[in-house]
């Protein structure tokens, strides 16, 4: 079982790097997108507002797993043709984002309305207001959703291994392939996956800590 | 009946056929009101008359859709011209940082401490260096009672404290006018007084403010002309003592004060 595990090794840090670098995109493009689109939804005018409901609700409403192989096979009839890694990555970004959308407002929304109009009879214009009124008080209900969102992104990155993309996920399973011996592999796997995940969560827990200074 | 103080050549704010309705709700019917320089102008009035919605109007926190409201000449919100088309942000936030605001609920910033709170306009509105802002900060949260409370957050001050850091945050500013709306309606009673002083403190010195209040003895002694506000119009306009001497023949103003009998 050791030497099992020795062996898989060097085949699943290539591995895990793959996974890491899926969700680090995922996490950063979408927190961007989500972000902005979620201050659309909030602040935007109706048009603005309509669309990213729109969006949000129907990305939201589909599987991931679909919205995958949506893009990876559907796309390219509308003659867009991505690489694995980049529809992979894009898939998780569209889906992502639309939980980044109701995160920001969900955040936002939980802001009493009086701190705009302070902010506005202070003087502050909108930008100023979002960043030095908003934004500060909403970043404490946003954090928790949204670290787990990151967790999430993690284990779907998992997903990327149908499209043939060689990260954690794929990675076990080739090695599986040549060594026929599963069980070691999988404990690994997940063993890796649990210290990921339990490592952002604990991340979490100090950052909620960090924001806990408005007390109700 | 005549509204407009006549004492005075171009009144700092200047309100004329002010209208607004939220949806089919008509809420201002036409409001005609002057504040001179330096005059203190309360205005009282049935709930519902339009008073909040007035001098959220005033500090263009709500659109108007009719009338002007000028405060020195320049017109609040939209841009002069025959076409009625809003001020960029950048403008609005220029002329609402000339109004200073104080609110019902106080709206202090939480996650600021009481200075911060003051600060935060002086350093991003006004581009005072921070070493400048907190001086100021510290001047005015020193006038208004609260030197031992700088670096507090409002979580930990009482309801009158945190009304007087929302005084002090207001005039720091340097506003051409003050604008309160109840300020001190969501106080327990026994806070109300220090609160009060302090805009009675305001008052002798100058400060130009247009005060929303159901404090009647308040506004008998802070106010230079009381302004009664009923269905969106003014209904009845004076000097305090004329006003709440029964020299002014409104019934409904009649019918509102006798609410207040004991305390006139
Ligand atoms: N945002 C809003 N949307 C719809 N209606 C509103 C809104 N704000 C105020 N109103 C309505 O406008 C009318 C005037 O409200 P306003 O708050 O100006 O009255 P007020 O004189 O300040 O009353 P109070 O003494 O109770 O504070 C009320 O009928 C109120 O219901
Ligand atoms: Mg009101």
């Amino acid at each position: 079982m050791l030497a099992a595990i020795l062996y898989a090794i060097p085949f699943l840090m290539q591995g895990l790097l793959t996974t890491i670098v899926v969700s680090l995109l995922v996490v950063v493009l979408s927190t961007a997108i989500g972000g902005l689109m979620g201050i659309g939804l909030v602040y935007g005018p109706a048009p603005v507002r309509w669309l990213v409901r729109g969006f949000s609700d129907i990305v939201r409403g589909i599987p991931i797993l679909v919205l995958i192989f949506f893009i990876y096979y559907g796309l390219p009839i509308a003659g867009l043709n991505l690489q694995p890694f980049s529809a992979a990555v894009l898939a998780l970004t569209v889906f992502k984002s639309a939980q980044v959308i109701e995160n920001v407002r969900g955040a936002i929304g939980s802001i009493p309305r009086g701190q705009m109009d302070a902010g506005k009879a202070v003087g502050l214009t909108f930008a100023q207001r979002l960043a030095y009124v908003i934004a500060p008080q909403a970043i404490r209900r946003f954090l928790p959703p949204w670290i787990n969102g990151v967790t999430d992104a993690v284990k779907g990155s998992a997903l990327v291994s149908l499209l043939g993309v060689t990260d954690l996920m794929h990675a076990m399973q080739q090695v599986i392939g040549r060594t026929y011996n599963a069980l070691p592999l999988y404990v690994l796997g997940a063993i890796i996956y649990f210290v990921i995940n339990y490592g952002l969560s604990a991340l979490s827990r100090m950052l909620e800590r960090r924001f806990s200074y408005i007390r109700e | 009946m005549s509204v407009l103080d006549p004492s005075s050549g171009t009144p700092l704010l200047r309100i004329r056929g002010l209208e607004k309705a939220y949806g089919q709700v008509t809420v201002l019917r036409g409001v005609d009101l002057d504040v001179a320089k330096g005059e203190v102008v309360t205005v009282i009035g049935p709930s519902g008359g339009g008073k909040t919605t007035l001098l959220r109007c005033v500090n263009f926190l709500e659109t108007y859709d009719k009338g002007s409201i000028r405060i020195d000449g320049e017109e609040v919100g939209y841009q002069d011209g025959p076409r009625r088309a809003m001020r960029s942000e950048r403008d609005l936030a220029r002329m609402r940082a000339e109004t200073g605001m104080v609110f019902q609920m106080f709206n202090l910033f939480p996650h600021l401490t009481a200075a911060e709170n003051v600060m935060l306009g002086l350093v991003k509105v006004r581009r005072k260096p921070k070493a400048e802002a907190r001086a100021i900060a510290e001047h005015w949260l020193r006038r208004v009672g609260l030197a031992e409370k700088l670096d507090r957050l409002p979580s930990e001050l009482s309801g009158g404290q945190q009304q007087r850091v929302g005084i002090a945050r207001a005039v720091a500013m340097d506003p051409k006018i003050l604008l309160l709306d109840e300020i001190t309606s969501a106080l327990d009673p026994e806070l109300v007084g220090e609160v009060l002083d302090v805009v009675l403190q305001l008052a002798s010195e100058g400060m130009t403010m247009l005060v929303v209040t159901h404090e009647i003895g308040f506004a008998r002694d802070v106010s230079n002309r009381v302004v009664f506000m009923a269905d969106g119009l003014i209904a009845a306009a004076g000097p305090p003592r004329e006003l709440f001497g029964g020299a002014i023949e409104v019934e409904r103003l009649r019918a509102f004060l006798s609410r207040f009998g004991a305390r006139v």
